[in-house]
This record gives structure tokens, C-alpha cells and sequence, in this order.
């Protein structure tokens, strides 16, 4: 056991998991705007902009992850030459956080969408009879409701993007998952132990944001 | 308009008026031309053509499918129209966006189901459309607000939210924030329709006070009482159609076609 310590603490594992931590931070806060715009147009009065943000949600939802994040090295990077940064390193970073943004701002699409649905027809049509347009219609009436009745399923997507960050290790991002192959890899008689912490260490994210996000779920709920 | 400016003495020229009445003007403020609207094969609103005069309170009536929340809900199209023109106060209504956006702000609603912003206190709700669509100072909202709040009786409530109150009160803070926008003119689809009897008159006081003060008013209803006490007009709808016109009293003890006559043999027999 005391072996097993002593082979963790030679790797920098809570280095690691704070490069997933930072990559789900800013996917997360970039797809939840994205989406929170997709939304907006798949609600929109203006059939064109409901035609794009369907689209974009079939389209994204519908590709793997990793296709996309590859496309983004070989793609942008490689052919187009698309810098996100001068430094070599951080540019995968964020072509990284690109990917994961494009890919769950189509899910945070989807869940805000599901919120507007709690949202009854009757709130849309009082906003409209007081004069306010679309967009100050959704801004003031509909989507705060619309947020409100959405935390469970924005904190489901919240929570498959912290695991799906692993899939940056497609791209040679410095992640946690790259680094316990690279333990398995050099310690093969704690193969099982080596997958159970990392496991562990997953968890212990990812169970505030259900804790989190159960609650506000509850606390912020609308009475109706 | 403001609430305050409208006296609620009755028109010295038509004698016959009641006093405490105020008798409707001869200038047209919504007018409908030859309208139609289609649901898929169902005809819901046929050929119809309809004047109401400022400060007059028209009473629509009708049996259940007759078009006559859809009539209601056409005029800040809440419905758009197949065909035939809408207008208010001389003005065509715009088709979409901007110019439609602000006509509505100038056309108030009540609705069946009140429709109170769920998230946000009853002075909030009353003060929203003041402060958004007509960029008043939030403190002169406020003091706007907890007038007309005061004035249909639920000042004491403003901080609450709309799920906190009953309905009756719900359907007064409506009306309040309907009268913030200061209206030309004030649609209820069906008021009265989703509240428990004992808060209906609660809220047709309300009404009927503000016909008194010469609002003008398209009422959906089924309340008689209501009809008989403030509408200048009665208009009785069935399929779509607008069947007969008359004042109430007229209509209540001398309707002229036998839908109207079943309909009140219906209505009026308990």
C-alpha cells in the first residue's frame, strides 16, 4: 500500500486534473453561452434562425466528441493554421476547449430548450400583449424562467463535460488520462489501483456538481 | 391617457345614457374589415366586420367554439388573421417585430388564465412593461404601479410573488398591469372564467369601474350580470360569425335570432 503512495505521489495527478478542471471551465462557460444563443434562435420568431440553430444541434450532437476534437488539430490547426495561441501548448489547450464547446453547446442548446418548455405559452403571450419584442420578451420573461427550470438537465451536461474532457487526450492535451496511461505504462503491477484512484478522483468532482445543481434545481424552481 | 384624466361623468349630450356611464364617443378606435382566420378546416372567424368606438364597452358573447377568444386575441394579434384588415385608431397592425411590439404596448390584455410573470414580484410585474417598452423612470413605475395597485385593492401584496395570491387578486394585479401601459384600449379574453365564484365579483367590480372612468373595453365573458351593468353593446358570435348586435338590454329580453335565443334559453333558464 505504502508502495502504491509512493508510486502516486511521483506523478503530478493534481496537476492533471486541474487541466480537465480548466477545460470544463471554459467549455462550460463558452457552450453555455453558445448554446444559451442556440436556444434563443430555436425559439426565435424568424424561421431562418430557427433553421440554423436546428442544424447546428443536429450536426454537433449527432458527431463523436473525438472526431471533433480531432478535427480540430488536423483540420484548423494543421491545414488552416488556426493559432488560439502563440504558445505551442496552450494552443492545443484551447483548440481542446474549442471542441468541447462546440460539441456540448449543442446539449446546453437542448437542456435550455427543455427549460423554455416548463416555461407556459401564457408567459410568452402576457410579454408580447405589454409591447416587449422577442428578444426582450425571452430576456426578461422566458429565459430566466427557462434557466430556472432547466438546472437538472444543464447540470447532467455540466457533468458529462468534466468527463468528457478525457477525450482531449486525443489531441496530446496534458490531462489527466494521458498521465495515467503514461503510470499504467510504468507501473504495470498497479494497473487496478492506478485506474481506481483516477476513477476516485473523477467522482469527487463530479458529485458536487450533482449535489450542487440537485439543489438549486429545488431552490430555484418557479411556483406556479 | 392617464387613469386619472378620465372623468366618470356621463356625456350631457344623450340624455337617455346612464348617469354613471359615460356614453362611447363616435371615433372609431378598432376597427375590423372583412376578417377571416382559418384552424386547418375549421373556419373560426368568418367575414367579420366590427367597429368599437372609443370609451364604448363591448361585450362579445357566444357558446364555447364560436370564435370569440380568437376574435379577441386577433386584434393585438395574439392571432395572426388569413385575411381583411385590423385597425387601431386609423392605423393598420403591423405584421411582426418593431411596429406591431409597440401597437401592442397601446392594446392592454387580461387573459383566462391571468399570465402573471411567475419570477417576479407583483410590482415587478406591473412595473416591467412602464420601465422596458416605455422607458419610464423605475421610481415614477413604482409610484405609477402602486397606484393602480392600490386602486384594485392588492397594494398590501406588491412584494409578494404571483403564486403567493389568489386568483381573484392574480386577475386585479393583471388588470394593473395592464392599465400601467396606459391603453388606448383593454382586451379580457374570458376574465372571470378561471376563478373560483366567490372571487368573480371581486374582479368585475374592477371592470366595471373602469367603464365607468370611459375605458374602452372588449370583454369575452359569460358574465351576464356583467354584461347587463356596463357593455354599451352586445355581440353575439356562433360559428365564427358575428350573429347579432344590440345594446344588452335588447339583447337580454328581445334577441332577434334563434341562435341567441337558444343560446340565452341555455344560459338563462337556472
Amino acid at each position: 500500500m505504502s508502495d502504491f503512495l509512493e508510486v502516486l505521489s511521483t506523478y503530478d495527478i493534481a496537476g492533471a486534473f486541474w487541466v480537465n478542471i480548466r477545460l470544463a471551465f471554459f467549455a462550460g462557460i463558452f457552450g453555455l453561452a453558445l448554446g444559451t444563443v442556440l436556444a434563443l434562435m430555436r425559439v426565435s420568431p424568424v424561421p431562418s434562425m430557427r433553421a440554423i440553430g436546428s442544424g447546428y444541434v443536429t450536426l454537433f450532437r449527432n458527431t463523436p466528441l473525438t472526431i471533433i476534437m480531432v478535427f480540430c488539430i488536423s483540420v484548423l490547426w494543421s491545414v488552416l493554421g488556426l493559432r488560439l495561441s502563440s504558445d505551442f501548448t496552450a494552443n492545443f489547450f484551447w483548440l481542446a476547449v474549442l471542441a468541447l464547446t462546440v460539441y456540448h453547446a449543442a446539449f446546453f442548446c437542448e437542456a435550455i430548450r427543455s427549460g423554455v418548455n416548463t416555461v407556459p405559452v401564457g408567459q410568452a403571450e402576457a410579454a408580447r400583449a405589454i409591447g416587449l419584442p422577442f428578444l426582450a420578451a425571452a430576456r426578461l420573461v422566458i429565459f430566466p424562467q427557462a434557466f430556472r427550470g432547466a438546472i437538472a438537465p444543464l447540470g447532467n451536461t455540466l457533468i458529462a463535460l468534466i468527463k468528457n474532457t478525457t477525450v482531449a487526450a486525443a489531441v496530446s492535451v496534458p490531462e489527466v488520462s494521458i498521465l495515467m496511461k503514461e503510470m499504467i505504462e510504468n507501473n504495470g503491477n498497479y494497473v487496478v489501483p492506478i485506474f481506481m484512484a483516477i476513477a476516485v478522483g473523477f467522482v469527487v468532482i463530479v458529485i458536487p456538481v450533482g449535489l450542487v445543481t440537485t439543489f438549486l434545481s429545488q431552490r430555484l424552481a418557479v411556483s406556479r | 391617457m392617464s387613469v386619472e384624466d378620465v372623468t366618470p361623468v356621463a356625456d350631457q349630450a344623450t340624455g337617455d345614457a346612464d348617469e354613471r356611464f359615460p356614453a362611447p364617443s363616435r371615433e372609431p378606435l378598432i376597427v375590423l374589415q372583412d376578417v377571416q382566420k382559418h384552424f386547418g378546416e375549421l373556419h373560426v372567424l368568418r367575414d367579420i366586420d366590427l367597429t368599437v368606438h372609443k370609451g364604448e364597452v363591448v361585450v362579445v358573447l357566444g357558446p364555447s367554439g364560436s370564435g370569440k377568444s380568437t376574435l379577441c386575441r386577433a386584434i393585438n394579434r395574439l392571432e395572426p388573421i388569413d385575411s381583411g384588415t385590423i385597425l387601431l385608431d386609423g392605423e393598420p397592425l403591423p405584421l411582426e417585430g418593431k411596429p406591431l411590439a409597440r401597437l401592442r404596448a397601446d392594446v392592454g390584455m387580461v387573459f383566462q388564465s391571468f399570465n402573471l410573470f411567475a419570477h417576479k414580484t407583483i410590482l415587478e410585474n406591473v412595473t416591467l412593461g412602464p420601465i422596458k417598452v416605455k422607458r419610464m423612470k423605475p421610481a415614477e413605475a413604482k409610484e405609477l404601479a402602486m397606484q393602480l395597485l392600490e386602486r384594485v385593492g392588492v397594494a398590501n401584496q406588491a412584494h409578494k410573488l404571483p403564486a403567493q395570491l389568489s386568483g381573484g387578486q392574480q386577475q386585479r394585479v393583471a388588470i394593473a398591469r395592464a392599465l400601467a401601459m396606459q391603453p388606448k384600449a383593454i382586451l379580457f379574453d374570458e376574465p372571470t372564467s378561471a376563478l373560483d365564484p366567490e372571487m368573480v365579483n371581486e374582479v368585475l367590480d374592477v371592470m366595471v369601474s373602469l367603464a365607468r372612468e370611459g375605458m374602452t373595453m372588449i370583454v369575452v365573458t359569460h358574465e351576464m350580470g356583467f354584461a347587463r351593468k356596463a357593455a354599451d353593446r352586445v355581440i353575439f358570435m356562433a360559428d365564427g360569425q358575428i350573429v347579432e348586435q344590440a345594446e344588452p338590454d335588447a339583447f337580454f329580453t328581445n334577441p332577434r335570432s334563434d341562435r341567441a335565443k337558444d343560446f340565452l334559453g341555455k344560459i338563462l333558464t337556472h
